[in-house]
């Protein structure tokens, strides 16, 4: 055998850096209508190639083609967009608030619209969600209040969680939206776990875990994975592929050597891919997934292709790690415009009414900004009391915590 | 004691269809231990289920069961193999109900052997209790008999917070008081092995005197109540033995009530000393009988080293190491 030499140690690197010209020729994008829509109990081994293609509904003519198309009515399209718009303008004034200093914090979702909104509307009252902190679709497109989220956001006197949670990090069993912890993945096992108590219970809810690219490297991703396949819990385990984990593109958690979709398949879970930013897509193939989960029929992994357009939070400046036109290379477009675009096409949408819709949903986003501002920002105004942080660490006080809590004056 | 565990399980499990039992092992085999024996063929798969090897994944998912509303009581196979669900337990069940005010609880019940004594070697000996007591929202449980061990693990299943219940499996057959050259007796000679049938409870949150004493006070916990009895025995010293049973809450007012009585009080565990639970406790002890105290705290714990295999009995606190605590604390 032939001497080879030194080994050398391998560090993946995006394709381009800052300063650079955006690249995304590396990123197979194929034909929308050109993936077939298989049956929900279909053999997981005949439908492998799925996990390296990409499902996709909205074509380049904004027409809706193929077999996961038309599944939804205009009505539900437009309230679709009108999810996204508010999820985007909630964005903003959001991060406006934390540039003027009403909050510590904020994470937006921007270019990510389509993958919560749409896939709550593939899920039926009662299932949860186990989401990440860039999912608040799944609220918005639920009806939850944007005042209570704004209040949360604040850490005000009618914030929910009583200003214990860092900003964003918002809970609501009501509304299927399992608690967000701040430990990465933690919640993707949970969510299995949840899925199958319902199925001990002999109940008919289901589960959805999230997670995004990066945090698939996370071990508890892998315990997902198991526990799904070994006991067929009723889940549908979401990726979030948007290229990016704060400054680390998706190669160091090894997206490249295979696609997150793929990761399903060693455990033989039906894993499929889809193009985050069409909103039909994403709820076509939820639905699947949902449906599959409902019928008995066990866990499905899919991968939202997106990409992440907006800082990591507003603690982030990716102009520091990525070319800044990068998101306009992006060849999967924009949510927004894509729904837009399609229901323009289908005659019942116009730019004019997008414009007036675009106004209205900010009008309604600054009265519950102004709403919520009325209980208080973080800095200013009505607070939590100091004797709501020694509330509810567990059921009953006990006597250390009573003791601490006479220290403390409140 | 495997059987009273078995006992609390089983009560539990016949009381209420929500809990739930799994751990590696745990479901046809019965549990490395036979703590589970028979319970996955008297109530089924769906209730008591063999699970991977995954800590983080069996502590993870039960606390998506909890959330659902189940109460699943879960098998971590020896408390050294708990750190991959550490995450779990500390960022999350710990932390649910009060991060979601009450949206969501998580009343977990994480069962684990824990300490040494038996040639377990570095991974089959640690008492990681500190590494839980210093956690806000947990409560932690170890039980030193069979009646408690019973009382304790239904109490804790029924808790509504998560509950770390720690096993000394040295005392799963019998009492041990560190004598490793005599032979061990069984439990059924014992009377802390007579286990009463059916549902009762050991209240979480409560020490109890296991010998009255008026010369100095010892706080003591599982395999160590029985190290510390032989040891006062042998030493002929009047000792006041509190068994804590639950590390946290801790029931403060017995131990402060005893010291006050005895002025002088010696901490005992199997845990590494350095940041152990008794560094909490003698603590405690100083804040609050400051002026009744006659001599130092002492602690005697295990050595601040990985729990060694060859050298069992020169790390376990044997009783006499404890004895001659006990003479010091009151000579001083």
């Amino acid at each position: 055998m032939a001497d080879a030499g030194m080994l050398r140690f391998h560090v993946p690197e995006p394709e381009v850096r800052p300063g650079g010209t955006p690249d995304f020729s590396n990123v197979t994008i194929p034909n929308a209508g050109s993936v077939p829509r298989p049956e929900i109990d279909v053999d997981p081994r005949a439908i492998r190639d799925m996990a390296f293609s990409i499902i996709r509904v909205l074509n380049r003519n904004g027409e809706a083609v193929g077999p996961w198309a038309g599944l939804l009515s205009d009505d539900e399209l437009l309230e679709g967009l009108r999810h996204m718009m508010t999820l985007r303008s909630f964005d903003q004034r959001m991060q406006m608030a934390q540039r003027q200093g009403k909050t510590s914090f904020y994470m937006q979702h921007l270019g990510e619209e389509a993958v919560s909104c749409a896939f709550r509307k593939a899920l039926t009252k009662g299932d949860m969600n186990f989401p990440t902190y860039r999912q608040a679709g799944l609220l918005i497109a639920d009806g939850y209040p944007m005042v209570t989220m704004m209040n949360q956001i604040y850490s005000n006197e009618a914030d929910p969680l009583k200003g214990r949670q860092l900003p964003i990090m918002y809970s609501s069993k009501e509304h299927g939206f399992f608690s967000i912890s701040g430990n990465l993945a933690t919640q993707y096992i949970q969510a299995v776990g949840w899925a199958m108590a319902s199925a001990i219970s002999n109940d008919s809810r289901i589960a959805a875990a999230w997670i995004g690219d990066g945090s698939t490297a996370e071990s508890d991703f892998h315990a997902a994975l198991v526990f799904a396949s070994t006991y067929k819990a009723p889940v549908v385990l979401n990726v979030v592929n948007n290229q990016w984990a704060i400054s680390t593109f998706q190669g160091i958690a090894r997206g490249g050597s295979g696609t997150f979709a793929a990761r399903g398949l060693g455990f033989g879970i039906p894993s499929l891919r889809v193009d985050g930013n069409d909103y039909l897509a994403v709820h076509a193939v939820a639905k699947w997934a949902a449906e599959r989960a409902r019928s008995n029929l066990g866990p499905t992994l899919v991968e939202y292709v997106t990409y992440r357009v907006g800082a990591h939070s507003s603690s982030d400046d990716p102009s520091a790690y990525r070319p800044k036109a990068e998101s306009d290379a992006w060849p999967l477009g924009d949510p927004i415009v894509r729904l837009k675009n399609h229901l323009i096409q289908r005659g019942v949408w116009s730019d004019e009414r997008h414009a007036q819709a675009e106004a209205e949903i900010l009008e309604t986003v600054i009265a519950a900004q102004k709403e919520a501002e009325s209980h208080g920002t973080l800095h200013a105004g009505g607070k939590p009391s100091a004797r709501d942080m020694f509330e509810g660490v567990y059921a009953e006080m006990p006597p250390h915590l009573r003791r601490q809590r006479q220290q403390a004056g409140v | 004691m495997i059987e009273a565990i078995r006992d609390a399980m089983d009560v539990s499990m016949a009381r209420d269809s929500q809990v739930i039992v799994f751990g590696e092992d745990v479901g046809f085999f019965g549990g490395v231990f036979r703590c589970t024996q028979g319970l996955q063929a008297k109530y089924g798969k769906s209730r008591c289920f063999d699970a991977p090897i995954s800590e983080a994944g069996i502590v993870g998912s039960a606390i998506g069961m909890a959330a659902y509303g189940l109460k699943p009581c879960v098998e971590v196979q020896f408390a050294d193999y708990v750190y991959p669900a550490y995450d779990q337990i500390v960022s999350e069940a710990a932390r649910l109900r009060y991060r979601s005010n009450g949206d969501f609880t998580c009343p977990i019940v994480v069962r684990m052997p824990t300490g040494g004594g038996i040639f377990g070697g570095q991974t089959h000996s640690q008492s990681p209790e500190a590494l839980f007591t210093h956690v806000s929202g947990l409560k932690v449980v170890v039980p030193s008999n069979p009646h408690d061990a019973k009382g304790l693990l239904i109490a804790a299943i029924e808790d509504p917070d998560p509950v770390i219940f720690l096993e000394p499996k040295r005392l799963y057959n019998g009492p041990f008081d560190g004598h490793h050259d005599r032979p061990v007796t069984p439990w059924s000679k014992h009377e802390l092995g007579e286990v009463a049938d059916g549902h009762y409870t050991v209240p979480l949150g409560k020490a109890v005197i296991r010998r009255p004493g008026a010369a100095v006070t010892v706080l003591a916990y599982g395999t160590m109540v029985y190290v510390a009895e032989a040891a006062a025995g042998e030493a002929g010293i009047d000792a006041e033995i509190i068994d804590l049973r639950t590390l946290l809450p801790l029931d403060l007012e017995t131990i402060v009530a005893s010291v006050k009585k005895t002025g002088r009080c010696v901490v005992v565990h199997e845990a590494t000393l350095t940041s152990g639970f008794g560094a909490e406790l003698s603590a405690l002890v100083q804040e609050n009988c400051f002026y009744h105290l006659e001599a130092p705290v002492a602690r005697v714990a295990g050595w601040d080293t990985p729990y060694p295999h060859a050298q069992e009995w020169d790390y376990f606190p044997g009783p006499a190491r404890v004895g001659r605590a006990l003479v010091e604390t009151l000579e001083a």
